[in-house]
């Protein structure tokens, strides 16, 4: 069977590189062959084991997530803007249907950066190494959001755009950690080098993602503790959890659609490459 | 009923609300444009 059209035939050290449809002892690695794709199908979803079927699948599955975002966020804005002003927070309460939706899908992405770089530097899938790589952008601007919109809701509820508190500081850990991994991987002209060096980091942040959640339980903050997802049922009344949880639905929708359409073009400039290198050769 | 006059907190919810939709914008164009650019390179060239 013919290597993917997207897969290098081979390496400067002449060793084949590892790629999807590629088995992994014809990359060079030292795991048999049918023992290294037995652990593939047994642990990544089926799609992602073969990128013809994952681009087939993202090409109705990115639109499809794009619109129920719409969708979602259409009707979460809708009920945020009919719902009634909060007793103490005023109008500024319309802010958390944008700033915790930001905060949860930022550490979404995070773990979604995470578990594709195990499955990318366990398994040497190209695939899940491309969508390690397309998730940091989308992640990065997440955290960004969820930063900005905390600071402009902070200013008129705490006084201060900004605290030094163990919430916060985690979350501005959390976008150094996207920055970084961006640099890696641009850092390093060798993509396997740069895959793994950057996955490596990628799972030493994943550290992060419980210090966030439970630095408000850890450490004096001006943030609250849990409200929606605790022991005895959300704090806050049906009027702002039912637009927080769509406007949270819908940011998920989003980075669902976002993160397929940017894996897809990952798996393109990896082709163009694979391109440009057997025109080079001819 | 639609209660859009934030009052005095109106820029602090619009400037929330205007840095968010700008931010989904520029994912959207970016992750688009990059996902286009890469696939017309990725196309084999024709015959000259």
């Amino acid at each position: 069977m013919a290597a993917p059209a997207w897969a290098p035939t081979r390496r400067a050290d002449g060793r084949r590189p590892a790629a999807c449809g590629v088995p992994p002892q014809a990359a060079g690695l030292p795991l048999s062959a049918a023992k290294a794709n037995a652990l593939n199908m047994a642990l990544a979803p089926t799609f992602l084991t073969n990128p013809d079927r994952f681009m087939a699948f993202s090409r109705w599955a990115a639109p499809l997530f794009g619109m129920l975002a719409v969708g979602l966020a259409a009707a979460g804005l809708w009920l945020g803007f009919t719902a009634p002003e909060d007793y103490q927070q005023g109008d500024t309460v319309r802010i958390m249907f944008i700033h915790v939706p930001a905060a949860w899908t930022c550490m979404f992405a995070y773990f979604c950066l995470g578990g594709a770089s195990l499955l990318g530097l366990v398994f040497r899938h190209a695939l899940a190494d491309a969508a390690a790589a397309a998730a940091a952008p989308l992640g990065a601007a997440f955290t960004f959001l969820a930063l900005a919109t905390g600071s402009l809701w902070g200013r008129p509820m705490w006084g201060a755009w900004w605290v030094w508190d163990g919430r916060l500081t985690s979350v501005l850990v959390l976008f150094l950690l996207y920055i970084a991994y961006m640099a890696l991987r641009g850092a390093l002209d060798d993509e396997a080098k740069a895959a793994r060096a950057s996955a490596i980091l990628a799972l030493v942040g994943l550290v992060n993602l419980p210090i966030i959640h439970w630095s408000v339980e850890w450490w004096n903050s001006l943030h609250q503790g849990a409200s929606v997802f605790r022991a005895g049922g959300p704090a806050m009344g049906p009027e702002f959890l039912w637009p927080l949880l769509l406007m949270a639905l819908a940011y998920t929708a989003a980075f669902g659609a976002l993160w397929l359409v940017r894996i897809r073009g990952e798996v393109w400039r990896r082709r163009a490459v694979a391109l440009q290198l057997r025109e080079a050769r001819a | 009923m639609l209660d859009l006059d934030a009052g005095k907190y109106a820029p602090f919810v619009w400037l929330a609300y205007g840095l968010t939709a700008f931010v989904f914008i520029a994912m959207i164009w970016s992750s688009l444009a990059y996902a286009r650019r890469w696939k017309d390179k990725a196309q084999p060239k024709g015959p000259t």
